[in-house]
């Protein structure tokens, strides 16, 4: 039965081990996109931290689900924008993030990170279907 | 094809509403609901940053959060209209999408 295929967008926007949210996130995204919907991710304000490389939990005691990203690719999950803004102000760059890819039938390991402006953010959320905020 | 974005964290707590005011395209409308009512009110430090964004996106505020939080509609400032839940219904219907900044 074919269905219209909507487009998701999980919005992302607090650091990972603070609360619950980011891990909430990544679950809901793996569990939705086994439902072939054209599924997108959004990190900005303090969420753009869920996806720092070398994160260590161990002294707190904590989950790292952080090499979970890394899986997205296989779910394909392949667009993850990530806000320039959002990481300047917090003194972060692109070498500081996980690296992240994904293979299509033609290529492997492309890079699913995609660093956007804030105006650029502004009209991927403003082409979406569904947005689900985390 | 516009968007209605709800915020309900106070903004002189979290920077819900100052992200979704850099984010918001003409035509949006912003409903601020819970916590981020405290942001309208008249003279607040937040009060011009809803007024510039008025002049673009249309700027509500959920009245029975108003009530609960001792504040009256006339205490919001000038660019915000009280809507209640009815008008949050309307205007989820109005637009294609609802965004929540959290």
């Amino acid at each position: 039965m074919a269905q219209a295929q909507k487009k998701f967008l999980y919005v992302n926007r607090k650091a990972p081990h603070g609360s619950i949210y980011a891990l909430e996130s990544l679950e809901v995204v793996l569990i939705g996109a086994a439902f072939e919907q054209a599924v997108s991710l959004a990190f900005l304000d303090d969420g753009v931290f869920q996806l720092a490389r070398g994160q260590n939990t161990k002294g707190i005691g904590a989950k790292n689900f952080s090499g979970t990203y890394r899986a997205l690719g296989d779910y394909d999950v392949r667009d993850l924008y990530v806000e320039r803004e959002s990481l300047e102000e917090r003194g972060l760059s692109t070498d500081d993030l996980l690296e992240i890819t994904h293979d299509t039938d033609d290529e492997e390991d492309i890079p699913s990170i995609k660093i956007v402006s804030r105006a650029e953010m502004a009209d991927i959320m403003a082409s979406q279907d569904v947005i689900l905020s985390f | 094809m516009s968007t209605l974005h709800t915020v309900n964290k106070s903004p002189f707590e979290r920077n819900s509403l100052s992200s979704c005011l850099g984010h918001c395209k003409p035509g949006d409308a912003v409903l601020l609901i819970e916590d981020a009512v405290v942001g309208a009110r008249k003279g607040g430090s937040f009060a011009g940053r809803l007024a510039e964004a008025g002049k673009q996106c249309s700027m509500y505020a959920l009245g029975p959060d108003l009530a609960a939080r001792g504040l009256k509609p006339e205490d919001m400032d000038a660019c915000v209209q009280v809507v209640d839940y009815g008008g949050f219904v309307d205007l989820a219907a109005e637009h294609a999408r609802t965004q929540a900044w959290l």
